[in-house]
C-alpha cells in the first residue's frame, strides 16, 4: 500500500530501497548521506523482505560487494557522498564493463579533497563523463525533491536492469538533508531465484542444472575482441541516449531567456523566475532530470528561441559545458555558481539574471 | 599410443577431473597453480558442489582461473575478491563461495577486504597462494617476499630497512574471531598435495556448514619469477619459504 510520510531525502532513499524490492544494500558512513544506512539498519528489512544490509569496511569494499551481488543477478545498491564516490570509481568502472545492473547514490558535498560536508553539485563531471577508467557512461538521475529521491530508486534500478548498466542518483546535499512529504510506493516483492535465472541468464548464481558455467568478467586480452566489447557498450549508450532522456520545462513557451539548472538549484531558480516574471522578465527553466543522457535536443531547440542562457550550479561551471555544446556558439551562455557548500537564494539568481539582460 | 588406445587397454588409472576444463593452461611449467586447480576441481565434484559453487578469481596469475574450473565465476578487481565473495555468499547463502587469491592480491592491495571479510566471519573459503612474488606482472616484490630475496623491484634482495618485513597474513587471520579454520599447506610433493586436498575439503565443508571464514594458504613456487627450473624452485621453497611460513594448522575449531 502507498504511504504518505514526512522525511529526509536520505531516509526516502532507504525506505524506497526496501519497497522497490532491492536485494542488497552495501554502504559506508559519510556525511551528508549516512541516514541511508542508518535508516536501513533501523528498519531491519532482512526480517521483512529478506533484503541484505551491510556496513562495509570502506567505500571500496562496498562497491565491490555491489559488483558481487550484481554478478549474481540481484538488485543491489550503495550510497555515499563525494569523497566516498571517488573511492568507488574503480568498482563502478568494473560494473559498467562487466555489464551489470546496479544503483549508486551520490549525495554530493563540496570538494575538492575532504572539502566540506555542505551541499554541492561539483561531481557533475565525474558522474556524467565516466568517472572511473575506460570508455563508459552511467545513467545519471538528478532528483530535486524528496519524492524524486524515492521514485528514482525504482527508476534507477529498473533502467539498470533494462540496459545491464549501472545507474546513479546524483543528488546534492540539500535534497539529501531536507524534509518533505513523500509518497512511498507499494511494496514490490523481491524477485525469486527462478525469476532471476530467467531474467539474468548470465548471472553467477551457481549452475543449478545449467549446462554451461557463467563467467562474469571485464577482462579480454585479445585487442580485436576487446574492441568489439567496447563497440557493444557504445551501441548500448547510443540506445540509452535515444530512449531515456528526461527533463522538465517551466515557462518556456514565451521565454526570452532560459535558465538551466538541476537538482535543488532548479527549485531555487524556479522561485527566482517567478519573481523575475513579476518584474516583466520573460524567463523560462529547463531542468535536466537525466544528466546523462543529457537533454541536448530540448536545449538546442530552446536555444533557437531565446536571447541568452544562464546556467546556475553549485560548482565552478560543469554542466555549462554540455549546455554550450547543445546551444551552439552563437548564443551567449552565462554561468552563476556558488561553491564551498553555499547555496544561492532566489534574489541572488534574479539579480544575476537582470545583470545579464541589461 | 593414443589416449584412446590407453583407455581401451583398461590401464588408465588417472585422468583429468570432470570439472577441470581441457583449455590449454597459461601457467608456467612447474607452477603450483595447476595442482591446486586440479584439487579444487576434484573436490567440488567429489563433494557434489558443482551446482552451488560460485568462485571469485583475483587479479594476478590466477586471473584466468575461470578458464579451467567448470563452475560459475566472478572475476574481481585487484584485492577485492573477499568483498565480492561477501555479497555472493550473503545474497545466496546456500551457495559454496570461495576466493582464489595470490599474495599481492590478498596481502597487499586486498589486505583490508581480506581481514574484514574474515573478521565478519563470512561463510567463504579463501584459497591463498603464497609464492612470495608478483608473478603476472613479471616478478616484482610482494609483501610476502623473504628478506634477501631478489625480485624485479628488489634487485639486490629485499631489505627490512627499505621494504619492511614479510607479512604473515594467515597468522593475522587466525587471530580473528570470524575465522574457524586457518591452515598453511604446500603442493611441492605428493604427500604435501594430499594434505592440501584434505585441508581444502575441510574448508569447503566449513563453508557449507556456515561455520565462518576458512583460510587455506598454500605456500607455492614461481619458477619463472624466481628464475629457477621447477625442481630447483621446489627445493628452494622447502629450504627457505617453510622457515618463515611453517606448514600446518594455525587454527582449527
Amino acid at each position: 500500500m502507498e504511504e504518505i510520510k514526512l522525511m529526509k531525502g536520505n531516509e526516502a532513499i532507504a525506505h524506497a530501497a526496501i519497497r522497490f524490492g532491492i536485494d542488497g544494500y552495501f554502504g559506508y558512513p559519510i556525511t551528508p548521506q549516512s541516514e541511508v544506512l542508518e535508516t536501513l539498519e533501523a528498519e531491519m528489512p532482512w526480517e521483512t523482505t529478506g533484503m541484505v544490509v551491510l556496513q562495509a569496511e570502506s567505500e571500496v569494499a562496498a562497491i565491490n560487494m555491489v559488483y558481487g551481488g550484481a554478478a549474481a543477478g540481484k538488485a543491489v545498491m550503495t550510497s555515499s557522498s563525494s569523497p566516498g564516490v571517488s573511492l568507488k570509481q574503480e568498482g563502478i568502472s568494473y560494473i559498467a564493463a562487466a555489464e551489470l545492473p546496479a544503483l549508486i547514490v551520490n549525495v554530493m558535498r563540496g570538494g575538492p579533497g575532504l572539502g566540506t560536508i555542505q551541499p554541492s553539485q561539483s561531481d557533475y563531471f565525474q558522474a556524467t563523463k565516466g568517472g572511473g577508467h575506460g570508455d563508459y557512461h552511467l545513467i545519471v538521475l538528478s532528483p530535486s525533491t524528496v519524492q524524486e529521491m524515492a521514485d528514482f530508486v525504482g527508476l534507477g534500478i529498473d533502467l539498470a536492469f533494462k540496459y545491464r548498466t549501472p545507474s546513479m542518483i546524483l543528488a546534492d546535499g540539500v535534497v539529501g538533508q531536507m524534509m518533505e512529504k513523500v509518497i512511498l510506493p507499494e511494496q514490490r516483492p523481491r524477485r525469486t531465484e527462478a525469476e532471476i535465472a530467467e531474467q539474468c541468464p548470465w548471472a553467477a548464481t551457481g549452475k543449478h542444472g545449467r549446462s554451461h558455467r557463467n563467467i562474469v568478467t571485464s577482462l579480454e586480452m585479445e585487442p580485436e575482441k576487446m574492441e568489439v566489447n567496447n563497440h557493444r557498450l557504445q551501441e548500448k549508450y547510443d540506445l540509452i541516449e535515444a530512449n531515456e532522456v528526461r527533463f522538465e520545462e517551466h515557462f518556456t513557451d514565451d521565454a526570452k531567456y532560459l535558465i538551466v539548472a538541476f537538482g535543488s538549484v532548479a527549485r531555487i531558480c524556479l522561485k527566482a523566475i517567478e519573481d523575475a516574471r513579476e518584474q516583466g522578465i520573460k524567463v523560462g527553466l529547463i531542468r535536466p532530470i537525466t544528466l546523462w543522457p543529457f537533454p541536448k535536443k530540448a536545449i538546442a531547440e530552446l536555444a533557437r528561441k531565446v536571447k541568452g542562457i544562464l546556467v546556475v550550479e553549485l560548482n565552478a561551471g560543469q554542466m555549462i559545458e554540455d549546455v554550450r555544446l547543445a546551444a551552439g556558439s552563437q548564443l551567449p551562455v552565462h554561468h552563476f555558481g556558488r561553491m564551498g557548500g553555499i547555496v544561492p537564494n532566489p534574489d541572488e539568481i534574479r539579480e544575476v539574471l537582470k545583470n545579464i539582460i541589461k | 599410443m593414443t589416449p584412446e588406445e590407453i583407455i581401451a587397454q583398461g590401464t588408465k588409472i588417472y585422468s583429468r577431473p570432470r570439472l577441470l576444463t581441457d583449455n590449454i593452461t597459461h601457467y608456467c611449467p612447474g607452477c603450483g597453480h595447476g595442482v591446486v586447480h586440479r584439487l579444487v576441481a576434484e573436490l567440488i565434484d567429489e563433494m557434489g558442489l558443482e551446482d552451488r559453487t560460485v568462485a571469485v578469481a583475483p587479479v594476478g596469475c590466477a586471473v584466468f582461473a575461470y578458464n579451467y574450473i567448470d563452475v560459475d565465476w566472478v572475476e574481481a578487481a585487484h584485492g577485492r575478491a573477499p568483498a565480492v565473495a561477501t555479497a555472493l555468499s550473503r545474497l545466496n547463502p546456500e551457495n559454496m563461495v570461495f576466493t582464489y587469491q595470490g599474495d599481492g592480491d590478498l596481502a597487499a592491495i586486498g589486505t583490508a577486504e581480506t581481514i574484514h571479510a574474515a573478521n565478519r566471519g563470512e561463510n567463504i573459503t579463501i584459497i591463498f597462494i603464497n609464492n612470495a612474488i608478483y608473478g603476472m606482472t613479471g616478478g616484482q616484490m610482494a609483501p610476502t617476499t623473504l628478506l634477501g630475496q631478489k625480485t624485479a623491484t628488489s634487485p639486490y634482495g629485499r631489505r627490512a630497512d627499505l621494504n619492511g618485513f614479510p607479512l604473515k597474513m594467515s597468522d593475522l587471520l587466525a587471530q580473528l574471531d570470524g575465522t574457524c579454520y586457518v591452515t598453511r599447506q604446500a603442493v611441492y610433493s605428493p604427500a604435501a598435495v594430499r594434505k592440501t586436498k584434505a585441508a581444502l575439503k575441510k574448508a569447503f565443508q566449513n563453508t557449507i556448514d556456515k561455520r565462518g571464514t576458512s583460510v587455506v594458504e598454500i605456500v607455492s613456487n614461481c619458477p619463472s619469477g624466481w628464475k629457477m627450473p621447477p625442481e630447483k624452485a621446489n627445493e628452494w621453497l622447502v629450504a627457505n619459504m617453510t622457515e618463515k611460513y611453517p606448514l600446518g594448522d594455525l587454527k582449527n575449531i
